[in-house]
């Protein structure tokens, strides 16, 4: 059964903006989810209707069985954490972390201890006397974090918990939040627009456009298989490279034909003719000197244990991952791994191999 | 490295009792584009707003193509700043905010050459439909892109970029990071590139300059400063998951950990050290073919690749394993590193 279910929820705010258009989700006990999406595509609205910020427009949030639609965040039992910190001014770090536990009737010395424990593993050993006017925007953050997670609510509801971290810090947080949360195993609800993030969290992404799901599913199966267009551009860091062109069907096997260059890719077995959109992400493209696209090198990107090069074809822009230096303005050919490919209608941007999974 | 540019020999800068800059070397190319990165605080900032002019340095000397500067106002040392945030006229258009430095008093350009150079510009970024468009209803990306089009808009002979895609979404940080690295090659115009995000230093610079405490600690091209850092603390720096260091003891002709767990043989060419540091980046760490257990704690898919951190003698470090590998937190694994990427430094 369900922990969190969430029915045909909407949100309609008073200017008329349908933030949210009718989603369902089911999350289980302990899961990790995480909402992925542009801003503006309802994953907020979503969250802060399940925390009890907003009240829904329409549909239903049920919590361990209990409808609360329109409970209040404090009868819900969550703990939340925001991209803006607000801490209180007056207390310091220890104070401010301690202070969800204030009248929980948890006795003073394991109060102590939590609170060192999860200053420790955030890394505020050290500033536990400070004021909040005294620390950096990333301690502040991190204090947030502390706060939050000191609690063992039945839902812990996040909103870009990072989104002010320097980059260095923010490695070291995501896997905080990720041990912390095995540990504890409590339900989690976490939005970002950042996909790095999303795939190094969730057990489950959710992905969101417009106020609605485009996706549910493991962090794999949303890169490797994404439903549709727009949930594999936004997946994947560089992105997927597309082609557009049209399917043919030749004798026995299926080739496509992009719209410029003089150029066949060879595909799996589709099951249309027509025409359509490619896509292949980086690491299923190979420098092959049998491949059938020939282009150029322009651009080399080093990143240490791999690099991506940018390759100029006919087609258009290609990026490969490899772990071999190119040299730019070098000719290269390229080749697509078949079984990898993407095939997407150019109308409804379905990809069209996803029933395949 | 084509001939230098810039040059700074023993640059230092201090506010008050606070030493911004302690003695900063450096050089940039003619046509080069030099990474600085480093942490905030670092003195990335001071570095930059000292080489434009905005702050004078309390020593040292600064040379742009062979002529000492540090008398030169900024206007004549024609460098241009692009900063992390946008700093456009909100209620101009693009086309006004553009050609704003080309209308400066000093420069008396007829209304045909300004027009040419902001269509130019606004060719080059991709930005010729936003021309008439008021900065305050454009994106974040078509700002910092503006932004960029009045920097280049003047041709300066050097650009300063302070983290201008940190305020960016990722996808489009990814786009214009490219696109950054296009236009300054065609521009043939040197560049610095001060940045925290260390995939920004790897990628885009021909060579990269580790800041920290004011002090440069190495200087190098990416995969210098990448395959052989010089400390720890440069090793840190670059990297995603970063790099393991473990402190090593010399036991029996090999080299342990603090747990007493042996890693790896001691290289003959280590004489006499005892105590070290090692280093191994996470994909020079398999998952088989070791002798001594560990347990995987976490499995992260980045989609190309995992990363998992896995627990193996008292210490925990992170491996990267192929996309379709199969291990699972609770796993038992046999670790081994590769001797010929291990890296040691002396411990501190």
């Amino acid at each position: 059964m369900s922990f969190l279910r969430i029915h045909a929820l909407e949100k309609t705010y008073a200017d008329g903006t349908r933030a949210v258009k009718g989603i369902d989700l089911d999350v289980h006990e302990g899961e990790f989810i995480v909402l992925l999406g542009p801003s503006g595509c309802g994953k907020t609205s979503t969250l802060r209707m399940v925390a009890g910020l907003e009240i829904a427009t329409a549909g239903r949030i049920e919590l361990d069985g209990a409808d609360v639609t329109t409970r209040r965040p404090s009868q819900r039992d969550v703990g939340f954490v925001f991209q803006f910190y607000a801490l209180y001014p007056h207390l310091n770090v220890e104070e401010n972390v301690a202070f969800p536990l204030r009248s929980t009737g948890v006795r003073r010395e394991e109060v102590m201890r939590r609170v060192q424990d999860v200053g420790r593993r955030v890394g505020l050993t050290g500033l536990e006397k400070r004021y909040p006017a005294q620390l950096s925007g990333g301690d502040k953050q991190r204090v947030a974090l502390a706060r939050a997670m000191v609690r063992r609510p039945r839902l812990y509801l996040m909103d870009e918990p990072l989104g002010s971290l320097d980059a260095d810090r923010r490695l070291d947080m995501l896997e905080f939040i990720r041990v912390q949360q095995l540990e504890s195993k409590v339900t989690t609800i976490y939005v970002t627009h950042d996909q790095h993030e999303a795939m190094s969290l969730a057990d489950r992404i959710v992905v969101m456009s417009e106020g609605e799901i485009r996706q549910v599913g493991p962090p794999a199966q949303v890169y490797e298989h994404p439903r549709d267009l727009f949930v594999a551009k936004f997946v994947g860091s560089p992105g997927m490279n597309f082609v557009e062109g049209t399917i043919h069907a030749l004798g026995r096997s299926t080739i496509f034909v992009p719209h410029h260059g003089d150029v066949v890719v060879p595909l799996p077995a589709a099951p249309v003719s027509g025409p359509a959109t490619i896509g292949v992400r980086p690491e299923y493209v190979r420098a092959d000197d049998a491949g059938s696209i020939a282009g150029e090198v322009v651009l080399e990107e080093y990143h240490g244990s791999h690099r991506y090069t940018h390759v100029k074809t006919p087609c258009g822009p290609i990026v490969m991952r490899s772990h071999s230096a190119h040299v730019v303005g070098e000719p290269v050919t390229l080749s697509f791994d078949k079984c990898s490919l993407h095939i997407f209608d150019r109308r409804t941007g379905q990809n069209r191999r996803y029933c395949h999974v | 490295m084509s001939k230098a540019f810039l040059r700074l020999s023993e640059v230092t800068k201090a506010f008050g009792a606070k030493v911004a800059l302690a003695g900063v070397d450096l050089t940039l190319g003619e046509d080069e584009l030099l990474i600085v990165l480093g942490p905030s605080g670092a003195g990335k900032t001071t570095l930059l707003r000292t080489i434009a002019g905005l702050e004078d340095p309390t020593s040292g000397v600064i040379e742009m193509a062979g002529a000492d500067v540090r008398r030169r106002s900024p206007a004549e040392r024609d460098v241009a700043l692009v900063f992390q945030n946008f700093s456009l006229y909100p209620d101009w258009s693009a086309k006004k905010n553009i050609e704003f430095p080309l209308r400066a008093p000093g420069r008396k350009l007829d209304e045909k050459t300004i027009r040419d150079r902001v269509d130019w510009a606004a060719d080059l970024l991709h930005i010729g439909h936003l021309l008439d468009r008021r900065a305050n209803r454009l994106s974040g990306g078509e700002m910092q892109r503006v932004a960029i089009g009045r920097a280049i808009v003047r041709r300066p002979r050097l650009f300063l970029m302070d983290e201008p895609l940190s305020n960016l979404d990722a996808k489009l940080r990814e786009l214009l990071r490219v696109e950054l690295v296009n236009l300054r090659r065609q521009l043939g115009t040197p560049m610095i590139y001060v940045t925290h995000d260390q995939a920004e230093a790897l990628s885009m610079g021909d060579r990269v300059v580790v800041l920290a405490g004011g002090r440069v600690l190495q200087t190098g091209t990416p995969a210098q400063i990448y395959e052989r850092p010089d400390s720890p603390a440069v090793a840190k720096q670059v990297g995603i998951p970063r790099i393991n260091i473990v402190a090593v003891t010399r036991q029996n002709g090999m080299y342990a950990t603090a747990a007493g767990l042996p890693l790896l043989a001691v290289p003959v060419s280590h004489k006499v050290a005892t105590g070290m540091l090692l280093g191994v980046r996470p994909e020079h760490v398999s998952l088989q073919g070791g002798e001594h257990p560990a347990t995987i704690e976490l499995v992260e898919d980045t989609g190309p690749a995992k990363v998992a951190a896995i627990w193996w003698g008292g210490e925990r470090l992170h491996v990267l394993m192929e996309k379709n590998a199969t291990g699972r937190p609770g796993d038992r694994v046999f670790p081994q590193l590769d001797p010929a990427r291990v890296l040691f430094w002396a411990s501190e």
